[in-house]
């Protein structure tokens, strides 16, 4: 095998193929390789698709993209047993163009989404598995696949295989990945007739909303779950460090189910049809877990680089941010005919100046801080639910005695200096 | 169309041995022919085959078509295609029924694009509207669990394949009249573009799936080809043998002769389980004439129950090798050697 | 040697899901795929091909233009060329007039580079008929030869060919004049795994797609639903069968129940 592209892509979910379009748009001559039966097929859950990032890409998708429904309402539920404390935010202004976010099937919206870099130039294989990165010199110069005669040459090769990235660690970009630089979400795809969703969300036709739980989602452990609507389906899942599921020698399928029948939860799902369950695993790590995501020849972009805001639980639009930059690098590195590291941190300047860097810098300790003080979800968020139960339940005691009780009730538990402290450490690292 | 009368059955033998399907559907076309009052005819072909018609006219029909020639001595597409093109062209039947099997599909398919006319593949249910004189040919539609019945309504003669085992041959009676209505076919050896060599006559797996008096059949339920062993198990511990669905096969727990139901085997065993299998319809045609089934699924509305004799909800992986237990513990009380025979 | 192959787009049966109120098929889920038994036809063309050493193997589909992509995937195991005939003018076709339609595309086929074998799967997972191969070969005056598990001899001299074709309670050996017409059970081969040449080329290959037109002199009531005498009359969910007694109790008296059951036949169990 002779032939020699400008980029080979390894990996077609959002980052690979924001990556690959945008090479092809710019005239380069690119190959992308998925391992899967096609785009998106080994990924049969739903997602938040972010309105901005992918707009960059592709101007006004939603007019043909393959959309669930434009979010317009995100609840955040602080839940305990048998209680919850919910805030959000509901606005029709997300429901019109250009809209905020959506919601989207991955195995859908990924296949799309490869089909427009294809229609750009982009040649695309399936069901062929990249196994190693042509080294030569201590430059990457190609790869080699599983199928026989299999080996293919370029001068960039970008990897965009996904958070386990194997690629990426036979370069010893990455290290093994440690239980508490990943999350283990169990997720879930539950159908319901389009009628019993716009009722027990309160939502009309092409609206949707999601609901992110803190709290007894997870059994008080590290993490968050999380439910979403599609067209006719709803995505519920279930994440929590590798860490901490070790620790509480729970399985994801059992937390998963621990949550599909909490009362709070239960009601919103009854009736549904189970149709695919999926355990993933996400990268947590957060920036201090981003690998080098640029070499002689290489750069890594999307989850392969961990590019996932664990406290935000974005990962779709970093990985389409990322692709882009990588590409933009790989344009000017052509320009330049130099693929060195040197040319192709260029990338790796644009992701640290970008707003992901900066978002992931923000919470770099977040991740640490929730870990190693498990008090912030197994007692403040029952506590919370406590002083709320205790507010708004009318026994006849004044209202300013109830707020006396209610602090005395957090500060019992932890000592006044415990709590203050507890909380200016959470606030510095999610603020 | 008027010109058209009469329901045909094609007579399918091998070796002087008349396949099991052609006699049920002797038994069926019997019941189309007395509703349309129409006679109903057998087309016999081969080698020496002409004693066979005593046995065509006692499982019901009228009438045997015969053609008897040394180049009908094994089926080929091309022989038996013309000599019932021409009995077809020249005795005008309005119904023609063949058994879905290798060779009365690969017929069939011939015949109808010759003659230009419809044919129903893998018939389950046979019926007509006597009125319309109209053939209501069903099958399960599309991997759905639901019929679909076909009509051919402009051609004729109205042509279908049935499957094995589904319906019913009449009892053999002797006494029974018919005339046999013989018919030469001008065709040499030179002529043919085809030759059989060899005929291997082997007990397959399928073909002892056919035979078997208990089969233990499993589903998707049993969950992973780890999980499936449990079929097995059951099987060797009472000497059954083992069938699947189209999921198992299609996931390739089991090689697919050994699927049971519309596109692999219909068998009709003594006793039959249905264990972690929810009883599609395409699955049900192929087992629901067993004599005793068993079914066992944790899905108190699977369909299977319908089709079972004895049902229990429950989950496979405690109520089966309980189930292997008892037995065992035969076995011991028998002394480890004593089997039922 | 030209082997043309036939091949049909079909949803994927494994993966699709039934809706249980209008027991009608959710086609949402349900990828289309290559059917499964032309793969095999297919990888059966490359064998014989890679045996002799030279020959072309195009394949032809009739469907929808998305229909190129099962194309594609037989490029993938290793066709030459691929054409699609794809017209308004097939839709709704039985298979009486889809034999008809493949027929007049071969005939176009072989008018540039004469046929020595067609090849088709043993039937079509969506349909399950196994009709359209026999009547082509009746089309086109060619014999056909079904449920083939296994090519034995090619003999190019004398134009033979001798196959071994499953029967209902074994095998027979055949010996057939080329040209024929096969249709492929599974067990004919394995797929095997393509090299990345041929990845590259399906991923690039642009197939021949014809319209009616370009079939040259056809009968236009022969094709799609005119050309079809069979339609379908009703959908119907079949008369429930009575069920049986189901056994109460806890697992243990589950199983204690159908044990009596069972022993009342035990002649039939072969207790090992």
């Amino acid at each position: 095998m002779s032939e020699k592209f400008d980029v080979i892509v390894v990996g077609a979910g959002p980052a690979g193929t924001a990556c690959a379009y945008t090479c092809a748009k710019n005239g380069l001559k690119v190959l992308q390789i998925e391992r899967g039966e096609y785009p998106g097929s080994k990924n049969v859950m739903g997602g938040v698709l972010y309105r901005k990032q992918t707009e960059e890409i592709i101007p006004e998708f939603w007019k043909e993209a393959p959309l669930e429904r434009p979010i317009i309402e995100q609840r955040f539920w602080m839940m305990d047993k048998e209680s919850t404390v919910s805030f959000g935010y509901k606005g029709l202004e997300w429901g019109v163009e250009p809209y905020n976010n959506f919601t989207v099937l991955r195995a859908h919206f990924d296949q799309w989404f490869a089909k427009k870099g294809v229609e750009e130039g982009v040649l695309l294989i399936n069901e062929t598995v990249v196994t190693e990165c042509i080294v030569e010199d201590g430059k990457v110069i190609g790869v080699r696949t599983d199928r026989p005669d299999g080996e293919i040459f370029a001068d960039v090769v970008v990897l965009a295989d996904g958070v386990n990235s194997l690629l990426a660690k036979q370069l010893g970009f990455h290290n093994e990945l440690k239980p508490d630089q990943v999350a283990l979400t169990a997720m879930e795809v539950i159908n319901l007739p389009k009628d019993k969703i716009n009722d027990r969300f309160n939502l009309q036709e092409n609206q949707g909303c999601t609901i992110e739980i803190f709290g007894d989602s997870t059994k008080g452990n590290l993490g968050t779950a999380f439910i979403y609507t599609n067209k006719e389906s709803i995505n519920i899942g279930v994440g929590t460090t590798l860490s901490s599921m070790i620790k509480a020698k729970m399985k994801p399928y059992e937390l998963l189910d621990y949550l599909k029948n909490h009362p709070m939860v239960a009601p919103l799902l009854a009736g549904g049809e189970s149709t695919e369950y999926l355990a993933h695993l996400i990268p947590e790590g957060g920036f201090r877990a981003v690998p080098k995501v640029a070499g002689n020849g290489v750069v890594v972009i999307g989850d392969a680089a961990q590019l996932v805001n664990a406290i935000h639980r974005e990962g779709s639009n970093m990985a389409m941010a990322s692709g882009k930059m990588a590409a933009e690098a790989v344009i000017h590195a052509k320009e330049r005919n130099d693929y060195s590291e040197t040319s192709l941190n260029s990338y790796r300047e644009a992701l640290y100046a970008s707003s992901i860097m900066k978002d992931l810098e923000k919470y770099k300790d977040a991740a640490h801080l929730f870990e190693s003080s498990p008090q912030y979800f197994k007692e403040y968020v029952p506590m919370m639910n406590q002083a709320m139960s205790k507010f708004f339940t009318v026994d006849g005691t004044p209202k300013k005695e109830k707020q006396k009780q209610i602090i005395k009730g957090f500060t019992s538990e932890r000592g006044t200096f415990g709590v203050m402290k507890d909380l200016y450490r959470a606030w510095k690292a999610v603020k | 169309m008027e010109e058209y009368q009469g329901v045909w059955v094609f007579i399918e033998q091998s070796e002087g041995e008349i396949a099991g399907v052609s006699l049920e559907l002797l038994g069926a076309g019997r019941q189309l022919a007395d509703k349309l009052e129409v006679p109903l005819a057998g087309v016999l072909l081969g080698e020496k085959v002409r004693e066979l018609s005593t046995q065509v006219i006692g499982h019901g029909a009228d009438i045997v078509y015969l053609i008897d020639d040394p180049v009908l001595k094994y089926y080929r597409t091309e022989s038996y295609m013309k000599c019932v093109n021409n009995l077809a062209l020249k005795y005008r039947p309005e119904i023609f029924l063949y058994g879905a099997t290798p060779n009365g599909k690969d017929l069939a398919s011939a015949v109808a694009t010759d003659l230009s006319t419809g044919l129903t593949a893998d018939t389950t249910m046979l019926d007509v509207d006597v009125e319309k004189r109209l053939l209501e040919a069903s099958r399960p539609a599309f991997g759905g669990n639901i019929m679909a019945t076909i009509l051919c309504k402009k051609n004729r003669p109205q042509m279908a394949t049935v499957r094995p085992k589904v319906m019913k041959a009449l009892p053999f009676d002797g006494v029974r009249i018919g005339e046999v209505v013989e018919e030469m076919i001008e065709l040499s050896e030179e002529d043919m573009r085809t030759k059989v060599l060899e005929i291997v006559k082997n007990v397959t797996k399928a073909a002892s799936l056919a035979d078997a008096h208990v089969i233990v059949c499993g589903g998707k339920g049993m969950g992973d080809l780890e999980g499936f062993e449990l079929i097995h198990e059951l099987a060797d511990t009472i000497g059954a043998s083992v069938g699947g669905t189209r999921d198992v096969i299609e996931a390739g727990w089991l090689p697919h002769e050994l699927q049971i139901g519309q596109t692999g085997e219909t068998v009709t065993p003594k006793i039959y389980f249905a264990i972690g299998l929810s009883g599609a319809i395409q699955h049900v045609v192929g087992m629901k004439n067993s004599e005793l089934i068993i079914a066992i699924n944790k899905d108190p509305n699977a369909p299977i129950f319908e089709a079972a004799t004895y049902g229990i909800v429950g989950d496979a992986f405690e109520v089966v090798p309980k189930l292997i237990e008892q037995f065992k513990q035969i076995r011991v009380k028998q002394g480890g050697e004593v089997s039922y025979v | 040697m030209h082997i043309v192959v036939c091949v049909k787009q079909v949803p994927d049966t494994k993966i699709i899901k039934i809706n249980p109120k209008t027991n009608t098929l959710d086609r949402r889920s349900a990828p289309a795929i290559l059917n499964p038994y032309d793969a095999h036809a297919v990888q059966e063309a490359v064998r014989l091909k890679s045996i002799l050493g030279r020959g072309k193997i195009s394949v032809l589909s009739m469907g929808p233009p998305q229909a190129t992509e099962v194309i594609k995937k037989c490029i993938e195991i290793g066709a030459d060329e691929g054409y699609l005939i794809s017209d308004r003018a097939f839709a709704g076709a039985d298979t009486l007039a889809t034999s008809y339609a493949l027929s007049k595309a071969l005939e176009k086929i072989a008018s540039v580079d004469p046929i020595d074998l067609v090849i088709c799967g043993k039937h079509a997972i969506d349909g399950d008929t196994g009709q359209v191969g026999p009547g082509i070969a009746r089309r086109l005056d060619i014999p056909p030869v079904t449920n083939v598990i296994e090519v034995s001899e090619v003999n190019s001299n004398d134009r033979t060919i001798v196959i071994k074709r499953k029967l209902s309670n074994g095998y027979e050996l055949v010996q057939a004049n080329m040209p024929c017409l096969l249709t492929v059970e599974k067990e004919i081969n394995k797929i095997e795994y393509s090299p990345l040449s041929n990845m590259l080329k399906a991923a690039r290959y642009k197939s021949h797609i014809w319209s009616v037109s370009d079939l040259g002199e056809v009968n236009i009531t022969q094709l799609g639903l005119k050309g079809s005498p069979t339609v379908v009359g009703k959908m119907f969910t079949p008369p429930k069968l009575e069920g049986g007694k189901m056994l109460d109790g806890t697992s243990d008296e589950q199983v204690s129940q159908l044990m009596e059951v069972l022993l009342e036949q035990k002649e039939l169990l072969n207790v090992k």
